[in-house]
């Protein structure tokens, strides 16, 4: 949904006041509703290529960090309560269900970059009990941290490993591995207790602007990951989908994850 | 009715503030838990659900099993369970209600708990659960209450009761189906994606219910003057013989399915429990002890002589009860997290605060459950039934 947290509360806040109720400043909410007010960009499914053969640890490294950082991700420093938007796997643990003994050096102990799949039939968004994860008429799987109760059901429901849940208060994440805790004072941090992923940057695409890591990684190496609309068959991904063969995670699932991997 | 609770000798009163101090202590860790965060359990990124969410697995088991005494007794007219189906309406409230505080301990922001009714998600089928579980419990009050009231006043329950007795039977059911179906739908979980979970739940909560009944009612004739009777004993231990032969039987099955078949998802979250993965076992001994106890149950109960023998039976209960206990309150919940979707392992183990917020639930369930059989009991007396 394009609206920013300001204008969920502002609406949710206003219908409440009118005697709406929270029923309908959920109706109002509901995908597509707003949306034409805002300024979206265009897309109706929006998807993400990544390409392999350009990937290096610098570009992954870069990527993880300008996500992490514009979405105030802190560092616990500790597997265990480690939350993460978008990270880094070798291919057989990426990719589990195509391990072999023989696969190609440089694809073996390459590090692939993981992160929400964006599937077009989310497992996550059907297990949700209250909404507070849901898809976006373009495909987006949405997180409100606001209504979010930390059942913590749509983790054992993504088979993708892509959610993360705040065991502890980010605010009060360790200092010395977090010196500038918030960094981005435009986003919001969370608070301990809700389940939290990657929204493909759903806060830049309303300005326009491009995933932050696609940014990134495109600022190191061009066209490294491709993001555009699946539903336009003249977009940049269509092209690159045409071109190259790509594979994605656990396809066999029947989730339809949106990020392609060119090997 | 109330009344008779108040009323107890010193090892009734000893026993209730044990279970108070335990819920005093349970509950004092949960503001640090509640303040802090899930982190200070052991509970992670990769199995992200632990005891308290195994717990509430298989209390919901214990909740059903109830209903064991309830069906022969009004849908085959089986009259001697007439005496003890009260028994089994209490317990399943004490139990219910043991889920529904693991439920609540284990939310991230609990204050946020109403968003389930307010933003009703019916896809999910935690909603669903919430709804089952909630009208089982109103169902049990209901029935108890009016059933041991209308026992202490010597006349017949009315026959609205009759009607919720109905209802509560399938009922029961359900809340294990409603609960199986939370793990069995969900993609990419192969340990727990099997079409036979939901019928695995049931067999096992029809042997572990009856099981804890039938433990109880041997207290309750050690300490009460109420006899739940040898024969209502005799039953109940055939009903639990048959249910926990259907549980291991379909526990095999599935043994079956993921060995013969080889398919890595399949067998991986077995040989971790079972042989341990990538050089993690922590759970091994448990499963270990699994088996030991299965068998040495299935022995005593099918062996007619231990069966029929009250210490041997006693004893066949309580293998039961753990072997039931580590199957479904420890090993299919954090099992079927483990391997992580990359294929890696990652071991839960619970904490000291995680313990004990757990076994705080514990003492809140017998606490009721202590005081409502002493109610029941107490009017049995009087009524000299």
């Amino acid at each position: 949904m394009g609206v920013d947290r300001r204008q969920f509360l502002k609406i949710a806040g206003l219908s409440a006041l009118a005697g709406l109720g929270a029923k309908s400043a959920f109706e109002l909410l509901a995908p597509g509703k707003v949306e034409a007010a805002l300024p979206l960009m265009e897309g109706k499914r929006w998807a993400m290529v990544i390409d392999m053969r350009h990937m290096t640890e610098d570009i992954s490294r870069k990527c993880k960090e300008a996500c992490h950082q514009v979405h105030n991700v802190p560092e616990f420093g500790d597997p265990k309560v480690e939350i993460k938007w978008i990270w880094e796997e070798e291919f057989g643990h990426a990719f589990p269900d195509q391990e072999s003994e023989y696969v190609a050096d440089e694809v073996k102990h390459k590090d692939f970059l993981l992160l929400c799949n964006h599937c077009s039939n989310p497992p996550c968004c059907r297990v949700c009990p209250t909404g507070a994860t849901w898809q976006r008429e373009d495909g987006i799987v949405m997180m409100d941290w606001h209504r979010c109760i930390g059942c913590r059901f749509c983790m054992a429901g993504c088979p993708y490993g892509s959610r993360s849940f705040n065991w502890f208060d980010p605010r009060k994440s360790p200092k010395d591995l977090n010196p500038d805790f918030p960094r981005n004072p435009e986003f919001p941090t969370r608070s301990k207790g809700v389940v939290e992923k990657c929204t493909f940057c759903d806060e830049r695409l309303a300005k326009g602007q491009l995933p932050a890591c696609v940014e990134a990684a495109n600022k190191i190496k061009k066209e490294s990951i491709i993001f555009g609309d699946l539903a336009d068959p003249e977009s940049n991904v269509r092209e690159a989908l045409r071109k190259h063969f790509t594979i994605r995670r656990k396809p066999e699932l029947g989730t339809s994850p949106n990020v392609y991997y060119i090997i | 009715m109330l009344d008779r609770v108040i009323k107890g000798g010193p090892k009734y009163w000893g026993w209730l503030i044990f279970l108070a101090v335990m819920m005093t202590i349970g509950f004092i860790v949960y503001l640090y838990q509640f303040k802090t965060g899930l982190g200070v359990t052991g509970m992670s990124r990769d199995v992200s659900w632990g005891l308290y969410i195994s717990q509430f697995t298989y209390l919901v088991g214990i909740a059903a099993g109830g209903v064991m005494v309830a069906l022969p007794c009004y849908l085959h007219d089986y009259k001697a369970f007439g005496r003890i189906t009260v028994l089994g309406e209490f317990m399943a409230i004490a139990a219910v209600l043991m889920c529904l505080l693991f439920i609540m301990v284990d939310l991230g922001y609990l204050p946020r708990i109403m968003n389930v009714i307010m933003y009703p998600h019916p896809k999910s089928i935690l909603f669903w659960d919430m709804i089952v579980l909630n009208v089982y419990l109103l169902l049990n009050l209901l029935i108890g209450w009016n059933v041991i009231a209308a026992e202490r006043k010597g006349i017949h329950y009315q026959k609205w009761v009759k009607v919720l007795i109905y209802i509560s039977i399938p009922w029961a059911f359900s809340i294990h189906t409603v609960t199986a179906f939370l793990y069995a739908g969900l993609p990419g979980r192969h340990f727990w994606l099997t079409a036979i979970m939901a019928p695995r739940f049931l067999a096992s909560a029809f042997c572990s219910g009856p099981a804890l009944l039938l433990i109880i009612c041997l207290i309750v004739r050690k300490v009460s003057k109420f006899d739940p009777g040898e024969k209502q004993m005799r039953t109940l231990s055939g009903i639990i013989a048959y249910a926990f032969i259907l549980n291991i039987f379909f526990f095999l099955m599935e043994v079956f399915t993921a060995f013969y078949s080889q398919i890595p998802g399949h067998m991986h979250s077995l040989v971790y429990l079972f042989a341990g993965l990538d050089g993690y076992g922590k759970l091994v001994p448990w499963m270990w002890a699994f088996a030991v106890a299965s068998v040495v149950a299935l022995v005593l109960l099918i062996v007619p002589a231990t069966r029929r023998k009250e210490d041997t039976l006693l004893v066949a209960c309580v293998f039961v009860i753990i072997a039931t206990w580590i199957d479904k309150g420890l090993g299919l919940v954090i099992g079927g997290f483990i391997p992580d979707p990359f294929d890696k392992v990652f071991e839960y183990w619970p904490t000291t605060p995680e313990i004990l917020i757990a076994l705080g639930v514990w003492a809140t369930g017998f606490f009721v459950l202590t005081v409502l059989f002493k109610m029941a009991v107490s009017i049995k007396e009087e009524v000299g039934a």
